[in-house]
């Protein structure tokens, strides 16, 4: 008996013999690539860098999530303070990067570095998770972390709090760019997480009412720097 | 009649009664057609991205043997491992048998219609380990024991207080009529189980063949939970859900989320791409894809039909179907609901069987304008429908359709018809005839007319 | 007759596709079809040998049947300068489904010129002629109802909206529900009653919440269902086939 693998080739291969027909475009498409040919119709992401902004602006308002625009570094670790101080932070988990260190410093609450001692079951008890970002898409208002940008898997997603620094000079205008910047970036060594959030984590499953903090962050704040 | 047919016919007939319960699901909807519409204004062409999102996967799948082994070896390269299964059974042996070398003790799952598709999780209890869905709405069907009811809403169609009495009963939990509140308790009873399961089982939205990565869409986070914190992730997919390049998500996860669920984008969309790796502090030590064939091939091999492959399982044709809104998702009695589940079940499962969903359309077409790859679903119910009439016709069908034709092809014949159906028209609609019996049931016939168009036509003009 | 010059659109020969039900139960749709096209100009002419355009067979799986249908339909309309029929439905029929019907047999070159020269009526007014004000009068608050195949085989949603809004003392209210389908689906009304009794509720109810004196429509299988459904539950407005509504000049 042949395996299931060698089984369903051939059947996929006799099966391909015959030719469908494309579906019924509205016009032929002639770039090879998705995101060159498709971005003119997909939602705008801004032509320069500030139009970006503006759409990221917007897009993260109506996502119910937090942007914190600041001008340097001093001011952002100063914005996180204030934050963990008006929501009384406990216990906040870090991912160990240049970026988060001075954040994660000015904490006078208990503050850990998640990647370096990972442990799952006081993740589960921290108020809120810092990381960094991969790039941040405007069009769509989503922030790409990593397994290595925001230290593993689930710093990102099992605190009640997600708080992202990042630098504005991160933000792309779409998801494509965002796509050719991981690739670029990490070639055939991808991080073995990437994860688009859009917005805080959010079910509508009772009667299509929205409810923000499903089994994610019920609260995700973006603080861009620059 | 077929037993399918029977409890289509039955559930569609007291769900199609239910004004109350329509009401509550047309309600349920209405907030979505304000966002998907302010969503699609956005797009500066959705028609185009349309044809953009269609191609990238007519081309993965009329490439499908290329495609697939390329996701395959580079899936491979990246640390994960690769299971083929032929059928249902195959994949639920592959996955009892993970399950069962790491002696697993729970096992979470996020939500997967692939695994609905072959009946996962009576498998994995009967064989004695403990399952829990994550998903919340899949959650509440689960502790409600019924399939879900739209394939993207699993529960769009219980209400709050019954929401609150089932927590009540399962949980413990005191009574209340807040979505937020209800939303909580679950919030509360899942987190310690992702922390405890030893395994994580969840779908795929796409494969990419050009990465080796899965991709996987969701708004919860329970998604992302099951496959960070468990130490083994067994992802689930169907062999079609394949695409060339890593670029074609650019198109395809917002128009996912948006023809979906009216979002931009929906709150997670992850790539995962093996299991943790050197330098990562968490994630799985093991990642394993079962690639399930289950007769897709078989609609694969049907060249008029093959684009329905392309489905993305993103719900916009149950949410603009008419039939789906009035008859409910339970009473088709199948793993896909609506439009696209009345096209691929029976290719899936038997045409003979199923056709009957295919029958049950008027054919109006909204489902097709609602695809955002184009699948030419409401066309594909015809071609259903010529095929069992090819395949196994029935008697009742054959007879009207070759009396009628025996009539029509004599218009002398049509006109002395059609004038002894007008004169005994008042007595035709007080007896109980098939199809006049029913459609008297409800609405009234318009006076029968004297002359014909074609009596009258002749009369002015000869 | 006055040719005033909106009425002077180049004239043809048109030869009418009058839907067998139409023949049969509401002759007064096919004969305001032909009122208004000849108070344009125009030359019409009644081709008796037609009878079903086979789309109850189509529908229903028994494309041999249908086919057949098809290929008489070709040979009836055989050498017509313009065919033209009050019903979106049925000249779906011609238009898309003959073709396909025909495909890959020595019919297939006729199917698709025959689907060339098919137009729905309000299509060919205002796509084929270029007229949107055919002189009717109609001072009454009406309701427009897209049948599906007009509105998703033909495309056409402005058309009829544009021939309406041109009548002298004529009301347009849209309805919600708008481009919802009235359930009517040819034999799967009666196939399955209760799916489009539900159906015709949720469209029939949003039609008479507009408090329109008529609901018009391009389709009268669809007002058939509309009207039939209107009737029994006593709504106070009447189904009336956009033909009707331009005929009337008084």
């Amino acid at each position: 008996m042949s395996d299931a693998r060698t089984d369903i080739f051939a059947r996929i291969r006799e099966a391909l013999k015959v030719k469908a027909p494309k579906p019924h475009l509205k016009a032929q498409t002639s770039s090879p690539k998705t995101s060159v040919a498709a971005k003119p119709w997909l939602p705008d992401g801004g032509e320069t860098a500030e139009d970006s902004l503006l759409i990221l602006a917007e897009q993260l308002a109506k996502l119910k999530a937090v942007l914190i625009r600041v001008p340097d570094h001093a001011s952002a670790a100063k914005a996180f303070a204030e934050l963990a101080t008006t929501k009384s932070w406990k216990k906040v988990a870090y991912h160990g990067h240049e970026l988060t260190r001075p954040l994660a410093a000015t904490l006078t609450c208990e503050a850990w570095e998640a990647d370096a001692s990972f442990d799952k079951q006081k993740l589960e008890g921290s108020d809120a998770g810092l990381t960094t970002c991969e790039s941040i898409v405007a069009q769509l208002g989503s922030i790409l972390v990593s397994s290595r940008s925001s230290g593993g898997r689930a710093l990102s997603v099992l605190p009640h709090v997600h708080v992202v620094i990042a630098e504005a000079s991160q933000v792309v205008p779409d998801l494509g760019a965002a796509l050719a910047l991981v690739k670029a970036r990490h070639g055939t060594d991808m991080p073995s997480m990437l994860s688009f959030i859009t917005g805080p984590s959010r079910t509508g499953d009772i009667e299509r009412i929205l409810v923000l903090g499903a089994h994610g962050p019920k609260e995700l704040f973006l603080i861009l720097v620059g | 009649m077929d037993n399918s047919k029977a409890i289509f016919l039955k559930e569609a007939t007291v769900n199609a009664a239910d004004g109350v319960q329509r009401a509550f699901i047309s309600k349920a909807l209405g907030g979505y057609y304000t966002n998907r519409d302010l969503q699609k204004a956005r797009y500066r062409d959705w028609e185009r991205a349309r044809d953009a999102a269609s191609m990238a996967k007519w081309s993965a799948v009329n490439d499908l043997a290329n495609v697939l082994e390329k996701f395959v070896n580079n899936f491979e390269r990246n640390g994960g491992v690769v299971h083929w299964a032929r059928d249902a059974a195959e994949a639920r042996d592959i996955i009892l048998k993970i399950a069962e070398n790491a002696k697993a003790k729970a096992i979470v799952k996020s939500k997967c219609m692939t695994s609905e598709e072959i009946h996962l999780n009576d498998a994995l209890e009967k064989a004695g380990f403990g399952v829990v869905e994550s998903d919340l709405g899949e959650f509440i069907q689960q502790l409600r024991g019924e399939a879900p009811y739209h394939f993207v809403f699993p529960c769009m169609h219980v209400k709050r207080e019954a929401i609150s009495e089932l927590f009540t009963k399962h949980l413990g939990t005191a009574p209340t009529d807040s979505p937020e509140e209800l939303t909580m308790i679950a919030r509360r009873h899942l987190r310690q189980l992702y922390v405890d399961a030893d395994i994580g089982i969840t779908g795929a939205n796409f494969l990419v063949a050009e990465t080796g990565q899965i991709s996987i869409t969701e708004n919860e986070g329970n998604a992302r939970l099951t496959a960070a914190l468990p130490r083994i992730h067994i992802a689930l997919s169907g062999i079609e859900k394949v695409v060339n390049e890593l670029d074609d998500l650019s198109v395809l996860l917002p128009m996912l989320a948006t023809a979906g669920a009216g979002q931009p984008m929906t709150c997670y969309n992850t790539l995962y791409s093996g299991p943790r790796k050197k330098g990562e502090c968490d994630g799985p030590e093991e990642f394993h894809i079962v690639l399930l064939d289950n007769a897709r091939t078989r609609l694969l091999a049907d060249p008029e039909q093959r684009d329905a492959l392309h489905c993305i399982r993103c719900g916009a044709c149950l949410n603009v179907c008419p039939i789906f809104k009035n008859i409910g998702g339970l009473a088709y009695g199948t793993t896909y609901q609506g439009p696209i589940g009345s096209v691929i079940t029976p290719h899936l499962r038997g045409l003979k069987q199923w056709n009957h969903l295919s029958g049950a359309s008027s054919l109006c077409g909204a489902c097709t304008d609602a695809c955002p790859v184009r699948i030419d679903l409401h066309h594909h119910l015809l071609h259903n429908r010529r095929n069992a009439a090819k395949e196994s016709p029935t008697l009742f069908d054959r007879v009207f359709h070759n009396g009628f034709n025996f009539v029509i092809k004599r218009p002398w014949l049509f006109a002395t018809g059609g004038r002894i159906f007008r004169a005994t028209l008042p007595l035709l609609q007080k007896l109980p005839l098939p199809y006049m019996g029913a459609w008297m049931k409800t609405r009234d016939l318009p006076k029968a007319p004297a002359q014909s168009f074609r009596d009258q036509w002749k009369h002015d003009h000869v | 007759m006055v040719c005033t010059r909106r009425f002077c659109a180049k004239l043809v020969r048109v030869s009418l596709f009058v839907p067998c039900f139409v023949d049969q139960l509401t002759p007064k749709v096919g004969l305001a079809t032909a009122k208004v096209l000849k108070r344009l100009g125009h030359d019409v002419e009644f081709r008796s040998a037609q009878t079903c355009c086979g789309q109850p067979s189509f529908n229903s799986g028994q494309w041999g049947v249908a086919r057949e249908a098809a290929i008489r339909a070709l040979g009836v309309f055989r050498g017509a300068e313009a065919v033209v029929g009050p019903s979106g439905s049925c000249v779906a029929m011609m238009r898309n489904f003959y073709p396909e019907l025909l495909k890959g047999t020595p019919h297939a070159a006729e199917a698709d010129d025959l689907a060339a020269r098919t137009f729905e009526f309000s299509e060919f007014l205002v796509k084929k002629l270029g007229v949107t004000d055919v002189g009717a009068k109609f001072a009454k608050k009406v309701t427009y109802h897209d049948g599906c195949h007009a509105l998703r085989e033909l495309r056409l949603k402005e058309e009829p909206r544009q021939l309406l809004r041109a009548v002298k003392g004529l009301e347009l209210i849209e309805s919600e529900e708008g481009e919802s389908c009235c359930g009517f689906g040819g034999l799967f009304s009666a196939k399955f009653p209760m799916i489009s009794t539900a159906m015709v509720q949720v469209k029939g109810g949003a039609l008479a919440r507009t408090g329109a004196d008529f609901v018009v429509s391009s389709d009268p299988s669809c007002l058939l269902q509309i009207g039939g459904w209107l009737s029994r539950e006593g709504k106070p407005i009447l189904p009336l086939h956009i033909a009707e509504v331009l005929a009337n000049d008084a």
